[in-house]
């Protein structure tokens, strides 16, 4: 009987679970997955919205969720319950409820973060506890995505910020366990983000150095994430609460009700349903303003019964929101230089979170880094993906590569035993021919080891070379425009200079330590020569040098200098 | 793994270097800094996996290329291949409902286990042979009539409804249940034909039919599993075939009421054969019959039980009754025994009393009621009162004591004396009032 299996009519399940990435913002949530084809797409939910407020609402014993309930901010503002992903986990005393004080205000209800809302007929307000409110959230996501999908959702991966603490990822797991859905993994958005770059085409990404800046609703996040072979490697993290889309609606909110006032000598701002309403649709303005260069706004029965009508252009916004862009830039600049590094050392910034859109982030940003930097947002990058869906597609990503493990598996591969790897310091490369001490690297600093990397050189005049393997240092060197370079080649084309600058900053590197040396003899003219260097977990480091296609080599090991582990 | 492309020239050697194998070793790598890997990402997954099963890097890669390489195989295990019989070969595929769709396609072997997989697979195979064109080239005849088989089973088969129908009428998959003089296994025969009967069920896994060391509940559970069983047997597939519309009405109707008629038929006979096996097993079931003796001696162990406690229980009973009868006899001969002994010292001491008295009165007389000369009858009178009073109150071990003591003095005054420190005692322990007393009082 065992041999029989379930009879034709009802095919056996498929083996494979469906899983989903979840980006579990503050403001906005997304739901991704990924199809068959290896592509992570977002997910609409019934409205359409591929940004999911996270907002709940409620009015008599209807719950309302997403955009529905964002619209209930302005008539049901006590009973709506926005921006809470920050409160979980946390005890009531060190939560912020600033931005909550348009919406439910969160109680103290024993220690616990909750919210007094009406949820019957009878209008008495019972407290909801945050992870009750976490969970109804992630309940209504899941749904969304099994309507989309059509089939159970068998797990998922949802993004946090790097600062969520243990405490926090423990709440939110239980929540979604609450909600019946299993947490394959808790990532971190701007790796997510990282991902969700790197896994547009299936080659081994390069070695690059990203600045991820993460402008949310509320907050701003930016951090340093070394890439090495496809591994990340966060560097330094930098926060700021303060900082986000909130602070550019407020800035058109004061522009359209100072414009309010004059006409009708009425401030909006004073009273709740006016502000509300006047947020809500200068929020819409905002976003017009990203696509296009001018945007209305117009409401009716704004305040004291008056209607509203504006334009706004972006130039003025701009103008008047140039104080937070001025923050975020500083947000920026100030994680660079807490990884100890140059802005010259940045190859690629990623802006991600829906703020993101805004095109004047992207150029100021654009502006302090060198042109070779590539900035990965909609208004300076036409192959830039959406950066609102970043971390949904990052996490769906993930969730897709890790769906056929074991929970055991998922534990073990991100115990600290094996996260924890040592990584070099120092860079290492070969020197070559050219001027003294210019060198090609092949393993950047902050590369995990074990490492292993390979690199071809030409022998141009054939006869005997030398591969010399050095530590190298990088070296910033300010030049005045009208003097000539220096010659001095390194290894990417970050030395191109910037004429709107009066200092000429390049990047170079220099040869600071030689590790080994490695003879080849006899080369023919015009050959290559394949060299390999091999960084073991004991740093340890081993270097073949081969002439492509032919019988010359070399080889040896320098001894590593800690301990194996 | 990553490979960094950079084409440019190297130095030439310098003139006067060398060293052992073209190698030297200058310093180790600076000390490096721990960090935290993201565990995200196909990369951080190939390390994790290196690092967990500490493998090298081209280690991991000859290990994950070998694993690939076997999944392929997997697939191709299963692969179906069964030469036709001349017989299948000449078949006619107007009679396709007889034909048997699984060895059409070469998968009688499989039958209903066969995935769709397999049938996809069996089908390709099939049609890559027989193809009409393919038998045109090789210079047979044109003849497709098993190649219209083939396309017929696929089209049953292929269907998940269509072939539920015919798995149902499908005898060839069925095993008959073994007769009486059927020599093997009981277990191993049975077992069998309820595999291939588990194919009809509706709720699967169906449990199995197990062997003589099968727990009683596990038994239980099997036969309840198989009086209740829930089949999705029908007979559709034996359907007379319905004329077509354009044909009398009437006729098809009364075709269309005699096939539900006969597919009620065969369920209500099926579901009765059904019975009658899983009855027919049961009766020759060894198990059961073990597991009533079981029962049975358990239940009598435990009447036998009570009936040796009661027994012990009548027996203590009785010793104890015949100890108490034997102690009570005991008791009362010993009663008796002491009953007469008292008796006997009663009347001694009652004789003693009585001679006692004698003796007092005696005194009394001899002491010549303590006046001398005649003695006048009042005296006596109020002489004889007093010891009477003395007699009468005083005990009779009290009374020996004096008696004896009047014995021992004659003599009128020291009877007397006697008589007064006798009477004073009394008096003194207040046996006798003071004015009770007539002469013998001391005053």
């Amino acid at each position: 009987m065992s041999a029989a299996p379930s009879p034709p009519a009802s095919p056996p399940e498929s083996d494979s679970k469906t899983v989903i990435g979840i980006a579990f913002g503050n403001t906005n949530s997304s739901i991704a997955y990924t199809s068959p084809d290896g592509k992570a797409e977002v997910i609409a939910n019934e409205e359409g919205d591929r940004q999911i407020p996270s907002v709940l609402s409620y009015i008599g014993s209807e719950e309302y969720h997403g955009a529905q309930a964002k619209s209930h901010l302005v008539r049901n503002a006590k009973n709506t319950v926005c921006y809470f992903r920050d409160f979980l986990g946390k005890s009531f005393a060190s939560i912020d409820p600033t931005n909550s004080h348009t919406s439910a205000h969160p109680v103290d209800v024993g220690g616990t973060t909750s919210f007094n809302l009406q949820q019957t007929e009878d209008e008495t307000a019972t407290p909801v506890s945050i992870s009750e409110i976490t969970t109804r959230h992630l309940l209504r996501l899941k749904d969304s995505a099994s309507d989309f999908l059509g089939s159970k959702i068998g797990g998922a991966v949802i993004t946090v910020p790097t600062d969520f603490t243990d405490a926090q990822r423990s709440a939110l797991i239980a929540a979604a366990k609450a909600a019946d859905l299993e947490v394959l993994q808790i990532i971190h958005e701007p790796v997510a983000a990282c991902l969700a770059y790197d896994a547009r085409n299936n080659t081994i990404p390069t070695d690059k150095t990203i600045l991820v800046v993460d402008l949310g609703g509320t907050r701003c996040d930016a951090a340093v994430v070394s890439s090495r072979g496809g591994m990340y490697t966060i560097i330094a993290t930098a926060h700021d609460y303060e900082l986000g889309g909130l602070q550019l609606d407020q800035v058109l909110v004061d522009h359209f009700a100072k414009e309010f006032l004059k006409r009708n000598k009425v401030d909006p701002r004073e009273d709740a349903r006016s502000l509300a309403k006047l947020k809500l649709e200068a929020e819409g303005t905002k976003r017009t303003l990203s696509l296009g260069n001018s945007a209305t706004i117009s409401i009716e029965s704004l305040a004291g019964g008056y209607d509203f009508h504006s334009t706004v252009n972006r130039l003025r916004y701009e103008m008047l929101a140039k104080k937070v862009f001025d923050q975020i830039v500083g947000l920026a600049e100030s994680v660079v230089t807490k990884a100890e590094l140059d802005l010259l050392d940045i190859d690629e910034v990623i802006l991600s979170g829906g703020t993101s859109h805004t095109p004047k982030i992207a150029s100021r940003l654009a502006q302090i880094f060198p042109v070779t930097t590539q900035i990965n947002a909609p208004a300076t990058s036409a192959v830039a993906l959406n950066p609102s869906e970043l971390s949904a597609r990052g996490a769906a990503i993930q969730a897709s590569l890790i769906a056929e493990f074991d929970q055991e598996d998922i534990e073990q591969s991100t115990h600290p035993a094996v996260t924890v790897a040592p990584h070099l310091v120092k860079s290492v490369g070969v020197v070559i021919d050219g001027a003294d001490d210019s060198f090609q690297t092949l393993l950047e600093a902050q590369t995990a080891v074990p490492a292993r990397r390979t690199a071809q050189f030409i022998v141009p005049n054939g006869g005997d070379v030398i591969v010399k393997i050095c530590e190298g240092v990088r070296e910033i060197v300010v030049s005045k425009p009208e003097a000539k370079p220096n010659g001095v080649k390194d290894d990417d084309d970050s030395e191109e200079e910037e004429e709107e600058e009066a200092d000429v900053r390049n990047r170079v590197f220099k040869v600071e330590r030689v590790v080994a040396e490695a003879a080849v003899r006899g080369v023919e003219k015009g050959s290559k020569i394949e060299v390999t260097l091999n960084v073991g977990s004991d740093l340890a480091l081993s270097v073949a040098a081969r002439v492509v296609g032919g019988q010359q080599g070399a080889r040896g090991t320098v001894e590593g200098t800690d301990k194996k582990e | 793994m990553a490979s960094v492309k950079s084409l440019r020239p190297l130095p030439a050697l310098p003139e006067g270097w060398s060293a052992e194998s073209n190698f030297i070793a200058h310093a180790p790598l600076s000390a490096s800094v721990h960090r935290k890997l993201e565990p995200v990402g196909p990369h951080f997954l190939a390390h994790a996996r290196r690092k967990r099963h500490s493998r090298t890097f081209s280690e991991d890669d000859r290990i994950q290329a070998s694993q690939n390489v076997k999944s392929v195989e997997d697939d191709d295990v299963g692969e179906i291949s069964e030469p036709e019989s001349p017989l299948l070969l000449q078949r006619d595929p107007k009679d396709w409902k007889n034909q048997d769709h699984y060895a059409v396609l070469g998968l009688s072997k499989y039958r209903y286990k066969a995935t769709d997989e397999q049938i996809k697979k069996a089908h390709r195979k099939k049609v890559l042979k027989h193809h009409p064109d393919k038998r045109a080239a090789s210079g047979a005849t044109e003849d497709d009539s098993f190649f219209k088989c083939i396309q017929k089973a696929m089209e049953v088969l292929s269907d998940p409804a269509r072939r539920r129908q015919f798995d149902s009428v499908d005898e060839d998959a069925n095993r008959d249940p073994p007769t009486k003089k059927a020599k093997g296994n009981f277990f191993k025969l049975w077992s069998v034909v309820f595999e291939s009967e588990a194919r009809f069920s509706k709720n699967q896994p169906v449990p199995k039919f197990g062997d003589e060391k099968s727990t009683e509940q596990a038994v239980e559970e099997f036969y309840n599993f198989w009086y209740n069983f829930d089949s999705w047997r029908t007979f559709e597939y034996l359907d007379e075939d319905v004329p077509d519309d354009n044909e009398n009405r009437d006729q098809k109707r009364s075709v269309e009421r005699k096939n539900k008629a006969s597919r009620t038929k065969r369920k209500t006979e099926d579901t009765a054969r059904l019975r009658k096996l899983v009855d027919d097993c049961q009766n020759l079931d060894t198990r059961i019959k073990a597991f009533r003796d079981a029962k049975k001696k358990q239940r009598n162990a435990k009447r036998d039980a009570r009936d040796a406690e009661e027994k012990r229980v009548a027996e203590e009973a009785r010793i104890k009754a015949e100890e108490d009868k034997k102690r009570k006899e005991e008791e009362e001969v010993a009663a008796k025994a002491s009953k007469e002994s008292s008796k006997k010292a009663k009347e001694a001491a009652k004789t003693a009393v009585k001679k006692n008295k004698r003796v007092l009165k005696g005194s009394v007389k001899d002491a010549n009621y303590f006046v001398s000369g005649i003695a006048s009858p009042d005296v006596i009178d109020k002489v004889l009162s007093d010891v009477e009073l003395i007699i009468a109150k005083i005990d009779a071990e009290d009374l020996g004591v004096f008696a004896k003591k009047l014995e021992a003095n004659k003599g009128a005054d020291a009877v007397k004396a006697t008589y007064l420190a006798q009477a004073s005692g009394m008096v003194s322990k207040g046996l006798i009032k003071a004015g009770e007393l007539k002469i013998l009082t001391s005053a």
